[in-house]
Parts: C-alpha cells; structure tokens; sequence
C-alpha cells in the first residue's frame, strides 16, 4: 500500500470558466492530522468534496488508499464509505432523527449488529464527545450550535472510521469549547489512530494538534510542510495570515 | 492461552479467554475486535462474563491485532458497571492508545441512562394531550385571526402601508394561476351532474328540469365550495410552506428585529390576495360548471337546445341564487388565508414540524371551509333563500 492514506494528483476543478484548482498535488500520510488553510472563496470546501467523490474532478486523480476513485467498482466504494467519516460545517444530521438515531443510521446501513447493541455504542459515541447522556434522545434542533458539532462529530465516528475529515469543527465555538473540541480530536487520533484532515480557519487549533498544515493558494497547495516550515514559506498570502497579531498570539500560546 | 479449555472461538477472526485467579478475572483477546465481528462477540462474551464471580479485571490485549470502539466496548462489559461505580481494570502489558479506548468505553458504561419503564397508563395520556392541543389549535387560531383582524384595520385606515406589490403578486399565483384547474374541475362537475340527472328524471319525464338542477347545484353549492378546496390544496399550504421555511430559516426573527411586521409584510398580502381570486374564481367556476351542464344537455340523450337551456335557467333560477354562492367566497378566502398563514408562523425549527405543520394545515382549512359552507346553507335556508 501506498504511504499516503490520501492524494490528490494533478487536480482541475472549475466551475464553468472559472478555475478553482489547477495542477492541485495534497497527499495525506496514514495517522497524521493535516490542517487545510486558505482565503475564503479559494476552495478549501471543493477540495473536500471533490476527495469525498461528492464532486468529480475536471483533470486530474484522486486517491484514496492507494486505490483511484475514478475506477473504483460498487464494492470498493462502499468498503470506503465505511472507513470514511465527515464533519459537515453545520453538522448536517438528519433533522427529523433524533441524535442517537442519526449516529445509528452509518451502523444500520454497514452493519449487522442487532438493535441493543447498536444503542449501546450509539450511546457510548455520543459520551466520548462529550455530550450529556440525555442528548441522545434530543432532535438536532433542540441543539445548541456546539452540541450540533459534537453530535455531527459522533455520527461521523460511528463505523470507527480510519480516515477523518473536518470542515471547520471549532469555527462558531467559543474559546473554552473549541479548545476542548481540539483535546478531543487530539484523544480520538490517539485512540483509535485517526487520519485527520481539517479545515479550519481557528489559529489555535493549527498550532496545537496539526503534524502538518497544507495552505491553499494560487489554485493549489503552496506547501504542506510542518508548521515552522510553513510560517518560513514566502508568500504574501501566507506572511499575512501568519504574520498578523492573532497568528503571533496563538504562537506564543501554542509555543508547539 | 489458546489453548486452554474455556477457549472461546465466536469465529476464526476474533475470540477470548477467561480465567479466574482468586477473585481477579484475566481477560485474554486475541484477534479483530472491531465492528464487523461485534455482534458476535458482544453475545459470547456477556454470557461467559455473567457466569464468572470475581471483583476486578486484569486485561491482556497483546494478542489482539485490532481494536476500535466497539471492541473496548464489549471488553467493558466484564467490569459491570451500574450507573455508578465500576469493578477495578486494568491492562496487563499497558497501551496507551488502547488505555484512552478503555477508559472511554468505561464512561461511556458509567453514565449510561437506563429509560423509564412506560407507565401504564400513558394511551390515557396521550389521549389527554391530543384533546388539550385540538383546544389550543382552536384557541391559538382564534387569536391569530383576532390579530390580524386588528393589524388589517389599521392598514385599511393608512392604505398606502398595504404592500400593493406584493398583493398584485399574490392575487396571480392564487387567482391567475388556479383559473384553468377550477375551471376544468368545474367543468367535469357541472357535466356530470347534468348527466346523472337527466337519467334520473328521465324516469319521469321531466328531463327538461336538469336545468334548475345544474343551476341551484353549481351557483348556490358547488362552485364555491370545488373552488375554495382546491385553494385549501393548493395556495394554503404554499402558505404554510413558505412561511415556515422562513421562519426556520430565522427570516422572520431578522424581519421583527428590523421592524417589519409579519403580518403586515406576510399575512395581509396573502389574505387580501385571497379576497380579490376567489370571488373571481368561484364567478368563473360557475360560468364554466353551468357551460358543463348545458353541452351535456345539448348533445346528450335530452338533446335541450343552448338556447332552451339558457332562457329556462334565467326563468326559473333567480338571481339571488348567484348572490348566495357569491357571498360565501370572501369568507372562504379569509379561512384559506389566515389558517395557511397561521400554520406557517407556527412552523417550530425542524423539518418534522413544516411536514406536520402543512398537514394539518390543508385538512384544518379543508374542514373549516366545509363547516362554514354548511352553516351558510342552513342559515340560506330559515331565512327562505
């Protein structure tokens, strides 16, 4: 099998005569946890979507496991969704389940286990993130925008996936929670080994539980390096965002 | 280990072993304890557990080749947790990796919820609650129709506040739009009406009174009524729909906080917009029922001229049963109106609710509508209309 969990080749995407990315090369190493940054509107979301298979790419290969996404069959890719779990920026449960229901729905589709054991472990994701047991029995919109995440992150752990990826988890978090939102992204990368590819905007997070931080510039990745190299990196975009009086303050915090 | 003679063997994957050492439990797993081989394991596993007497675990993990949540899970299920204390673990050769799994699995256990039995005697309760909400549906209803009833009054005084725009776009999705449906419908009705009677008092030989028939049934009754149902199905619940989606949308928090008035910017368009199609609609429901009745008159078996019929229908029918049809429409557009609008702004945060709340919406208007139409009949009547 290959190193990378995940890579990207040579991606095109555009929209119409717009460009998003050209030439685009990310690779993903098995058990690391990589930071996506990026301006807003530069593609960070596509770039996602286009390695869920949610949207073809114009050029270019996506691979997933050593294995290309374009010649996938049926089987693998269902063996894939099983080993891949996605935090959607608003959490995207399913509105009319309940939590505990909405993190059954990947175990019902994949699985055999019967009913009780199901609710059990259901039970038992809905703890390790770190909401209270009763949440189980609420409907997402009874749900604060935090809890939304976590039961959005609970959903995503449910097949025990090898391969997480985050879309902005801590954005619409305060301080104390994004923080703990890190700790237990960091604890879950240790349990059960996670590969975690996130998209965040949040400094502190880069800072504290990334291996590697891959910036998004010029319709590709610049460089997706370690973070003292990348704050070396000579770009403007990259010296703004990392030179500005927030980044230094999450620096001298962070001290990684 | 493998070896030993309470070797347990689920499948070829994964399997354990239990032994007792005074009153400590070794717990030996080898193999995939994962998702895919979990059900499995979770039954073999509780079983042997629950036969065992002891106070503490001690597990050892070093042949297992892969572990996730569910596994550490079951695992957990030797140390029998209650909802508050837990049997003493720990790891013969420690992992840390596999320590988070455990020690996450174990709290998971420890405050799990056991649900409450159901009582026996929740049908009465439910029971209960469903004649408690129809009383608050009514109730609610009521106030909704009081206040917009107050907001449309004082814009009746100022009319240049009216969103003039908006009710001219309003008045062609309900009234334009729904023409050729309520026609064609009226149509069919007036048809068929004309054609069961005619069978009927050709029996008799007093055909020729098909027309009276065609002429009470459609101008006093059903042109009103096919009219105001299809709006109930048709504008009440895009009501229903595009208000509650705004307001999940919090349009209608961003709306009051800016200062606009729902009822103002929502209700009173669409309501005017009722008032002005459907006395226009049920106008064109008749021509078009009674245009029905005559083809069938014409070219069916009773073979009654056009002409025939017509100057028999204004003989015999009066005017005021046109006045009795017509009469009723404006109320059946303020209900169509003020329930659709009503149910959208009850619209709560999830999508079960705008699906529940469109529902009762169309059945709430359809009923009131036909309640109303009832009312108007009996009341017709005493007064010898």
């Amino acid at each position: 099998m290959s190193e990378f969990i995940v890579e990207a080749r040579n991606v095109l995407t555009q929209f119409g005569d717009v460009v998003i990315h050209e030439s685009l090369n990310f690779s993903v190493k098995r058990g690391e946890i990589v930071g996506l940054v990026g301006g807003s509107g530069t593609g960070k979301s596509v770039l996602l979507n286009t390695v869920l298979g949610l949207k073809k790419p114009e050029g270019g290969e996506i691979y997933i496991q050593g294995l290309n996404r374009a010649e996938m069959i049926a089987a693998d890719r269902d063996r894939l969704n099983n080993q891949l779990g996605v935090l959607f920026q608003g959490g995207a449960l399913f509105s009319s389940l309940n939590v505990r229901e909405n993190i059954m729905v990947p175990m019902r589709e994949h699985t055999n286990l019967p009913l009780g054991l199901m609710r059990e472990l259901a039970d038992m994701k809905i703890n390790m993130v770190g909401l209270p047991a009763n949440a189980g029995m609420l409907k997402p919109s009874d749900l604060s925008g935090g809890m939304r995440k976590r039961a959005g992150l609970a959903r995503s752990l449910a097949l025990d996936p090898a391969i997480l990826f985050l879309d902005e988890p801590t954005a619409g978090l305060d301080p104390v929670g994004a923080s703990a939102f890190d700790e237990l992204i960091l604890n879950l990368h240790k349990a059960m080994g996670l590969t975690v590819v996130m998209i965040t905007h949040d400094l502190d997070s880069l800072f504290r539980i990334c291996d590697r931080v891959a910036v998004l510039v010029d319709k590709k990745i610049g460089i997706n390096d370690r973070l003292e190299k990348v704050l070396e990196y000579d770009h403007p975009w990259v010296k703004e965002y990392f030179g500005g009086p927030r980044s230094r303050a999450a620096l001298t915090a962070g001290g990684k | 280990m493998r070896g030993s003679d309470n070797y347990n063997k689920p499948n070829d994957r994964a399997g354990f072993s239990l032994e007792t050492l005074g009153d400590t439990l070794h717990v030996n797993a080898w193999g995939y304890w994962n998702l895919s081989e979990a059900a499995q394991l979770d039954e073999t596993f509780s079983q042997e557990v629950d036969e065992k007497p002891y106070m503490s675990v001690v597990y050892n993990l070093d042949n297992v080749d892969d572990i996730d949540t569910a596994g550490a899970y079951i695992l957990t299920r030797a140390i029998r947790c209650d909802s508050e204390k837990c049997f003493h673990w720990s790891q013969k050769t420690p992992n840390s990796g596999r320590q988070v799994l455990l020690e996450a699995a174990e709290k998971a256990a420890l405050g799990r919820l056991r649900p409450p039995p159901r009582p026996w005697y929740q049908m009465f309760a439910r029971i209960g609650e469903s004649v408690m909400r129809f009383c608050h549906e009514f109730y609610d209803t009521l106030v909704f129709f009081g206040r917009f009833l107050t907001v449309l009054s004082g814009l009746l005084l100022r009319p240049h506040k009216i969103r003039w725009k908006s009710v001219v776009a309003k008045t062609e999705d309900v009234g334009l739009n729904a023409l050729p449906i309520v026609m064609l419908l009226c149509f069919f009705i007036g048809a068929v009406i004309a054609y069961m009677g005619a069978n009927l008092l050709a029996v008799i030989g007093f055909q020729i009174y098909m027309v009276e028939l065609v002429g009470f049934a459609m101008l006093r009754e059903l042109a009103g009524l096919i009219t105001a149902i299809l709006l109930a199905g048709r504008s009440d619940s895009a009501f229903t729909a595009q208000i509650g989606a705004m307001k999940m949308r919090q349009e209608i928090d961003a709306m009051q906080v800016i200062g606009v008035d729902p009822y103002e910017a929502l209700v009173v368009p669409r309501a005017l917009a009722c008032l002005i199609a459907t006395p226009i609609l049920t106008f064109f429901a008749m021509l078009s029922g009674v245009f029905g009745g005559m083809l069938v008159a014409w070219l069916g078996p009773t073979d009654i001229s056009p002409v025939l019929f017509l100057v028999r229908l204004q003989d015999t029918v009066g005017m005021q049963h046109f006045w009795v049809g017509m009469i009723k429409a404006p109320f059946f557009a303020l209900i169509i109106a003020v329930i659709g609008c009503r149910q959208g702004l009850a619209v709560a945060g999830s999508v079960d609710s705008l699906g529940a709340r469109t529902t009762s919406s169309v059945v709430q208007a359809i009923f009131t509508v036909i309640m109303v139409d009832a009312a108007f009949s009996m009341f017709f009547l005493e007064i010898g209309m």
